[in-house]
């Protein structure tokens, strides 16, 4: 899962998303060790700094936690990181929800628009 | 002390024209600083007071407590922006010149980055292309563990790929003891790298911010709000 990084926001609240992203998706699976700060600034091509300042967000959100000797963790709460996966999936919903209704769309339509869809991608 | 460079009221002036006027500055060790603003708003005038090879007409700058000098010129990693390497030299032996010149040199990273970028140690400079030039200089400015690099448009000459290599190569040698300040107008590259940004226009600061902060404030990449302020 590449990094995704757009112009117009702050480079540190979009690496605490792909982060939680990539958590939620299990490319981080829980209780795993994560790679240094130094490795994840190359891998994402970002200044160490910035992603030290996302890491230490996502430690005080509890979803990692840091040991003095051994590294960065990701939790093993299972309920946290699905309480993550479930506010990521509103945002998904929202801005979809949005730009349908941006193209005219009503309620009504969109969710049966939605339910053919899920048939066609079902097969 | 975690200062490694302060500024106060720089200003240089050639005749009638001022290319620095009354910089005041400060920069932290362990940040990636870049200096940007259009052609002639005094980004290499800066970096060559740094390097004392131009004296302030008034002002002055410290690194690391020290006027530019010996003592400074002993832990500031410099890049110019025009190449001062003997052309007959085979950059094997450039890497020995520098061996012998500067106590932090590291042979070894800059053999290791020659082979990464696929750069003969055997071949005469004056066989090499521009571009490949500006790597084998860049190579042995980042092989210094050095207290600052002053950076010269290191990205400017070189071809996309190695563009990435090089910004790869500020990451990957980060210390926190150590600060980067980086001049260049090829801003939507490096901006994803940089700590603060320092806008210079006429010889003045005129923005002086973290990237974050831009980002946040004007809902704006640092490349999109550049254009902006020195819009022609």
């Amino acid at each position: 899962m590449p990094w995704e990084l757009k112009n117009d926001r702050p480079i540190y609240a979009q690496l605490i998303e792909q982060i939680e992203l990539k958590i939620c998706s299990g490319v981080y699976t829980p209780g795993s060790r994560l790679p240094s700060v130094r490795d994840l600034a190359r891998e994402a091509s970002v200044n160490p700094n910035t992603m030290q300042r996302a890491l230490a967000k996502l430690e005080e959100d509890g979803l990692l936690y840091s040991t003095r000797t051994s590294g960065r963790f990701v939790t093993e709460d299972d309920n946290m990181i699905y309480q993550v996966k479930s506010k990521l999936a509103q945002e998904q919903m929202r801005d979809f929800l949005k730009n349908m209704r941006q193209l005219g769309f009503e309620n009504k339509e969109i969710l049966s628009m939605l339910k053919t869809m899920l048939e066609e991608v079902k097969q | 002390m975690n200062t490694i460079l302060e500024c106060k009221n720089l200003s240089k002036s050639f005749g009638s024209t001022k290319a620095l006027d009354g910089i005041n500055l400060t920069i932290e060790k362990g940040r990636i600083v870049g200096l940007l603003g259009p052609n002639g708003s005094g980004k290499t005038t800066f970096i060559k007071i740094c390097n004392e090879l131009l004296t302030p007409t008034s002002g002055e700058v410290r690194i690391n407590g020290f006027t530019p000098g010996v003592e400074t010129k002993k832990i500031v990693s410099y890049l110019p922006e025009k190449t001062y390497l003997n052309d007959w030299m085979k950059v094997s032996q450039i890497i020995r010149l520098f061996q012998d010149f500067y106590a932090d040199f590291i042979p070894e990273k800059a053999y290791d980055m020659l082979k990464r970028l696929n750069i003969d140690p055997n071949s005469r400079l004056k066989t090499l292309s521009k571009g490949t030039k500006e790597k084998v200089q860049l190579i042995l400015v980042m092989s210094r563990d050095a207290q600052l690099y002053l950076l010269d448009e290191p990205i400017g000459g070189v071809d996309p790929a190695a563009r990435d290599y090089i910004l790869d190569t500020i990451i990957s040698n980060y210390n926190e003891n150590a600060a980067v300040i980086l001049s260049t107008h090829l801003i939507a590259d490096i901006e994803k790298v940089l700590d603060d940004i320092i806008f210079l226009k006429e010889g003045q600061i005129v923005l002086n911010k973290t990237v974050d902060e831009v980002r946040d404030e004007s809902g704006k990449s640092v490349d999109a709000l550049f254009r902006e302020v020195f819009k022609c």
